[in-house]
């Protein structure tokens, strides 16, 4: 099936968020849609998949215009769209999710589960998509509910597969199955429209890419493109992808960790004697598939979470098992994994929640009273420094994109006297631009000579800014090398290998 | 970066882009909007129901052509309702005309305004303390309850304890507020060691209390002495917040007003300025980021009921030292639970001191009002009850709507269709 979209116009009030944008997705093609949040991607997939209406312009397909007035229609014309946060059933099996509104049925409209499975079982083959169709869907990884998606949009028989940001909540592992599925998709004759704004992945699978940014196709590039190149049609400037780092003076350890032990919320041990310190000057990455006891190591660590055996010291000052605010009056510096549910309150200002953690110090404080002028110097300032992007202080912290959101926590954490700054996935969900400034930030602390603790579960990132990297696998570290280690070493370690090289 | 939001905002439909101006920029109109529904509708209720209307219509269908007539007369009838129900609440121009011609009878005149006013007074107090406990995102239902324990704790230190005015009259109110916060804590103490819910605990914890007052009225040195009904000693002349323009004036505001004046402009400045009401705030929009930030969650569940029942208690004790000057057995339960219809002004008020003070002035009209409607056409005060019900129905709802369904101010809440798009 070709899908062109030809001169598509989307204007929201004033604002045009697709300004005549031009597309053709060949048969068998895996076209990559790049572009920062916020480009107009979005716009444009949900003009496709009949969701919003163009102003201007038309859809063809195989040369005859449609028009869709809802995503039902869109589904007819054989278009399959997986969402970036699943719409799947937790509750129900695998074949349950994938015939769900077009069930199998026998006499007296009982369900056809045997006919049902039969369907599921005949699709993975088909395209190597390997799931267990009595399997229950919440107990799956992240990986195999996206399969899931992706069978249930084969099984309306779809012929263009559109996949909205599909690695954002993938392991390394599952985007390399990932693609290998997109691959022998599209060697069967799919077409396949995948929306990301990660340059890796991009150069990796994609036949073409073409690059939108403020609503407008910028260009069309085949995937030989380098990533500098890719990166300054996506952002509009140069972009510097690779991470300057100065060499520094190691300092004394400032956040040490010995044999941490800390259970999860089911009472297992995840963390499972950890052995590891970070010293002033340096920024020790920590990688690993997620899911391994980072998330809560770092609970632990910011006193979230209990820790049930072993010791946590911030500058020689024994902080386990101390209250949040204990640990955050010790000098830990902290940004959260999951940045709107622990690290910002939405409803609330920029200004109070650049104050969020230190509302009692001096001088947003005295005696019990906040001193809302302190409060409100203190954000002018942040905002400029930081270059967060808000119509104002008094903006709530919902309005803000992703990226600034990101710089707000980073601004208040930077903003107070820290011993060591640590950060879960500081750069998770943000496009290239705020990578690069939170990354550059991140080292300026480092080239300050404070101690860095980073835990990420990309790569890139992780290879990027450690000077060492340890690697987490079931709860234990599998060892502590140079960033300099090839990837497939660390690959292995991240794998649960105890092989690699130490140092 | 910051054309964001405006970028995965599809254009509201007309409808919506009205109801928004309305119902989240400005809750004023929504509010006001609110009022004239719930009058509307009451009005359609007084038609539908009262004698003297049915009667004309009943007569117009036996004899065509009197239409206008019968119309008449309806509108007559909510007409005089409604004349009656704002003249009994706030003041009868005609009495005010008489007064300022004669320069006599501002007692009477001024009557209305003050019955609305002393009504109004533990009105305004509890529903703050409900209000400042529902942005923290705790529930207290159990408010009423908190308010009967500190009319107790009131009545006790006014009756058994004697001292001079100076003394007397802040130790009667300091006891109504320690009676309601200790109340309160018990819940607040529950939930926070044991995960104990609270609307369940300070739910039953109201008829604990309502079994407390029988106790201490019968079984107690608080009873009447010489008295076996379950009535309480009267508090001492020095205890009593007296009426403003004296006794004689018949004119039941008392000083009472200031206290709640008081509880509306410290709460403004505790839930703004101060460092407890900020982590208050923090914890109710978001609890797990407060505990990030280094709040204690125990703690603030703790305070926050000492706070909000400490509020309760202390329009416990106003409504005593104020009104009665003693308890009874029914004191503030049934009808007079003023704890339930601090919940529904809370809401009214958005949780806002300034807008939990209007709604209690409205409540407090429309029932004061509701008594003289009944007195002079007969209509049931049940009427102003309804209304009371509408407005809160019509103004509530988008609180509850936007609550349930998490949406978030202005242009955020249009990004349901395309959520999970590209964020």
């Amino acid at each position: 099936m070709r899908v062109e979209l030809k001169g598509i116009t989307k204007r929201f009030g004033s604002f045009t968020a697709n300004d005549q944008i031009d597309l053709v997705v060949e048969p068998g093609q895996i076209h990559c849609l790049l572009g920062e949040n916020g480009a107009g991607k979005s716009t444009l997939m949900n003009v496709l998949f009949g969701l919003l209406h163009a102003d201007e312009g038309e859809v063809l397909i195989d040369g005859s215009p449609v028009k869709f007035s809802n995503s039902g229609e869109a589904v007819r014309h054989g278009i399959g769209m997986v969402h970036q946060h699943f719409m799947l059933v937790p509750v129900f099996t695998v074949a349950e999710n994938v015939v769900l509104g077009f069930e199998p049925t026998k006499s007296f409209n009982r369900l056809d589960y045997k006919k049902a499975d039969a369907q599921i079982v005949e699709l993975s083959q088909k395209f190597g998509l390997e799931v267990d169709p009595d399997a229950v869907v919440e107990n799956l990884p992240i990986g195999l509910q996206q399969r899931v998606e992706i069978l249930k949009a084969l099984s309306h028989d779809a012929e263009l597969l559109i996949l909205d940001e599909p690695t954002a909540v993938l392991t390394p592992q599952e985007i390399d199955s990932l693609m290998a599925i997109m691959r022998s998709l599209a060697a069967d004759g799919k077409s396949i429209l995948f929306i990301t704004h990660k340059l890796k992945e991009v150069r990796a699978v994609a036949d073409v890419i073409t690059v939108i940014r403020q609503g407008r196709v910028i260009d069309t590039v085949p995937p030989t493109e380098t990533e500098n190149q890719l990166a300054t049609l996506m952002v509009g400037r140069e972009v510097n992808l690779t991470v300057h780092k100065e060499a520094t003076q190691l300092g004394e350890p400032v956040l040490e960790l010995r044999d941490l032990v800390v259970r999860d919320d089911r009472g297992l041990a995840v963390v499972n004697g950890v052995t590891l310190s970070v010293h002033a000057g340096e920024i020790v990455a920590l990688a690993g598939v997620q899911g391994n006891g980072q998330t809560e190591l770092a609970e632990a660590i910011s006193g979230m979470r209990p820790v049930e055996s072993g010791t946590v010291t911030l500058r020689g000052v024994d902080i386990t098992n101390r209250s949040p605010r204990a640990i955050l009056d010790a000098g830990l510096g902290h940004v959260p994994e999951d940045r709107q549910r622990d690290g910002l309150v939405l409803s609330m200002s920029v200004a109070d929640n650049l104050v969020l953690n230190t509302p009692r110090r001096a001088p947003f404080a005295s005696r019990g009273t906040r001193n809302l002028k302190a409060v409100e110097e203190n954000a002018t300032q942040l905002v400029q420094r930081f270059d967060i992007r808000t119509t104002g202080i008094d903006a709530t912290a919902g309005s803000l994109s992703g990226g600034n959101q990101q710089k707000v926590i980073v601004a208040r954490e930077l903003s107070r006297p820290l011993s060591c700054f640590m950060a879960s996935q500081p750069t998770r969900g943000l496009d290239v631009g705020s990578i690069e400034y939170v990354h550059r930030q991140i080292v300026n602390q480092r080239n300050e000579g404070l101690g860095v603790f980073i835990i990420s579960s990309e790569l890139d990132e992780v290879v990027a800014l450690g000077d060492r990297i340890a690697v987490i696998h079931s709860g234990k570290i599998t060892g502590v090398v140079a960033p300099t280690t090839s990837r497939e070493d660390i690959g292995l370690l991240m794998a649960g290998s105890t092989m690699g090289a130490h140092d | 970066m910051t054309d964001l939001a405006t970028e995965t905002t599809p254009p509201p439909p007309r409808l919506r882009r009205i109801w928004h101006r309305y119902s989240s920029t400005s809750p004023i109109v929504l509010t006001l909007l609110a009022l004239i529904l719930g009058f509307a509708i009451g009005a359609i209720i007084i038609m539908l129901t009262s004698p003297a209307v049915l009667d004309s219509w009943r007569h117009t269908s036996h004899h065509l052509g009197d239409i206008g007539g019968s119309i008449k007369v309806s509108f007559d009838n909510v007409a005089a309702a409604y004349r009656a129900m704002i003249t009994g609440s706030v003041i009868d121009p005609k009495l005010l005309f008489h007064s300022i011609g004669t320069g006599r009878g501002w007692d009477q005149t001024m009557t209305p305004i003050s019955e609305t006013l002393t009504y109004a007074t533990p009105l305004v107090i509890i529903s703050i303390g409900v209000g400042i406990a529902f942005q923290t995102g705790i529930f207290n239902i159990g408010a009423n309850g908190q308010a009967v324990i500190g009319g107790i704790a009131g009545t006790t230190v006014g009756s058994l304890i004697h001292c001079p005015t100076v003394l007397h009259l802040p130790l009667t109110i300091l006891a109504g507020i320690a009676g309601g916060a200790v109340c309160g804590l018990v819940p607040g103490v529950l939930k926070a060691y044991t995960g104990a819910h609270e609307v369940i605990v300070t739910l039953m914890f109201n008829y604990v209390c309502y079994a407390f007052l029988i106790y201490t009225l019968i079984s107690t040195p608080l009873q009447q002495p010489g008295q076996g009904n379950d009535l309480s000693r009267t508090i001492d002349s020095t205890a009593i917040l007296s009426p403003i323009f004296g006794v004689k004036s018949g004119l039941r505001v008392s000083y009472g007003i200031f206290v709640a004046a008081a509880v509306v402009v410290l709460a403004v400045w505790f839930l703004k300025r101060s460092s407890l009401g900020f982590d208050f705030r923090i914890t109710g929009a978001n609890p797990n980021a407060a505990r990030a930030s280094g709040i204690n969650p125990k703690w603030i569940v703790i305070a926050v009921f000492a706070v909000s029942g400490g509020l309760a208690g202390l329009a416990g004790g106003v409504q005593m030292m104020s009104t009665t000057h003693y308890i009874d057995g029914g004191f503030l339960i049934g009808n007079a639970g003023i704890g339930f219809t601090a919940i529904t002004i809370a809401l009214l008020g958005r949780l806002q001191p300034i807008g939990i003070m209007w709604g209690s002035l409205l409540f407090a009209a429309l029932n004061v009002g509701g008594r003289a409607m009944q007195a002079a056409t007969g209509i049931p005060l049940d009427l102003a009850t309804i209304i009371q019900s509408i407005i809160v129905l019509f103004v509530a709802s988008p609180v509850l709507i936007k609550e349930i369904y998490r949406l978030r101010e202005g242009a955020q809440s249009f990004q349901m269709a395309t959520k999970g798009w590209s964020s």
